[in-house]
């Protein structure tokens, strides 16, 4: 399906303690085949926008654990029922959270192994560039993004992570700037040095990361993250010859 | 019935609070203390409709930890009800 209008409409949810929120659609904006809209967590319908961002902050305060509240709220089921029909969703850092506590994605994001908040530059690595999320990209690109999260510590079962793998669900990892997975490249102790991850069938991705933070070549932080959304932008209007 | 609730984080998975917590202690003169596990402490008061029996509350309990007070991917939890 094509957006008619040949513009790609970006809905940025917005959840009580989100703060990302206006960082990602400023993002949108600097693409000029596509818009950005923001979505009330109290809506009960999307609004008929082509894709969905889940933005990073601290939907509910965190209470009870990252993302944990904001799973119920009204949204949700309007992003559960497009992703369900095969809607690009994007989930970042606590957007990411709350699409692992909804099951939109398997595992569950920890606290960090080090116990402390971290902000810095990672290195991510391609590893599936064969998604409506990663096309633009080759197998073992690096990305040079920023995380800023407390709770990015990646979980799962070893079985459900076995699966993962066979499928390609493991989109990006963090890795030393050659490209090396290593310990001290990975930021919050995810299991193997996961950062981002999609869905059986990659219309939903959740990473901690922040993409929307590398847009723009006059502001620090490069533009590693524009990959990212052109991808998406180029799914949705079907430019893109995407595996799935 | 007074409810109380205990989640920790799953076994198996490390748990960096308890390891520090763990590796603290002997610095305080206090040894033989392993495997801590950190993690939450839920109380609450519930009023189920009456004649509900015990073992309905504890299966209405064991559904709320699942669906929202623990996350059973990263959690573990346990849980007493006590009439009262």
């Amino acid at each position: 399906m094509s957006p008619a209008s040949g513009r790609v409409r970006f809905g940025v949810v917005v959840f009580p303690g989100s703060n990302c929120d206006t960082d990602a659609h400023h993002a949108i904006s600097t693409f000029p085949d596509a818009t950005a809209q923001y979505l009330w967590h109290k809506d009960t319908d999307l609004a008929g926008v082509d894709a969905v961002i889940l933005p990073g902050g601290f939907s509910y305060g965190d209470y009870l654990r990252c993302g944990a509240i904001a799973r119920f709220s009204p949204i949700m089921q309007a992003v559960r029922d497009f992703a369900a029909d095969g809607g690009l969703v994007i989930g970042i850092c606590n957007g990411f959270q709350i699409l692992v506590e909804s099951g939109l994605l398997p595992g569950g994001l920890l606290r960090n192994m080090g116990l402390k908040f971290v902000c810095r530059y990672v290195n991510l690595r391609v590893e599936n560039p064969a998604t409506p999320f990663t096309h633009t990209c080759r197998e073992g690109d690096l990305l040079r993004i920023i995380v800023k999260h407390n709770e990015g510590n990646y979980a799962v079962d070893p079985t459900t992570l076995a699966q993962m793998k066979a499928r390609g669900q493991i989109v990006l990892r963090y890795a030393d700037a050659h490209g090396k997975l290593t310990p001290a490249a990975n930021p919050n102790g995810s299991v193997e040095n996961i950062a981002g991850i999609c869905n059986e069938t990659f219309n939903v991705f959740g990473m901690m990361p922040h993409p929307e933070n590398s847009v723009e070549a006059h502001m620090a932080g490069g533009t590693d993250g524009r990959t990212i959304f052109q991808a998406m932008i180029d799914s949705a209007l079907g430019r893109a010859e995407v595996k799935a | 019935m007074n409810v109380r609730v205990y989640v920790t984080p799953k076994k198996g998975i490390l748990d960096p609070q308890g390891a520090t917590v763990e590796r603290a202690l002997p610095n305080l003169g206090f040894s033989g203390v392993s495997d801590v596990r950190i993690g939450k402490f839920i109380e609450f008061r519930l009023d189920p409709p009456p004649g509900t029996t015990l073992e309905q509350a504890r299966a209405t309990v064991d559904e709320m930890c699942r669906k929202l007070l623990a996350n059973p991917i990263i959690e573990d939890f346990t849980f007493t009800v006590d009439e009262g």
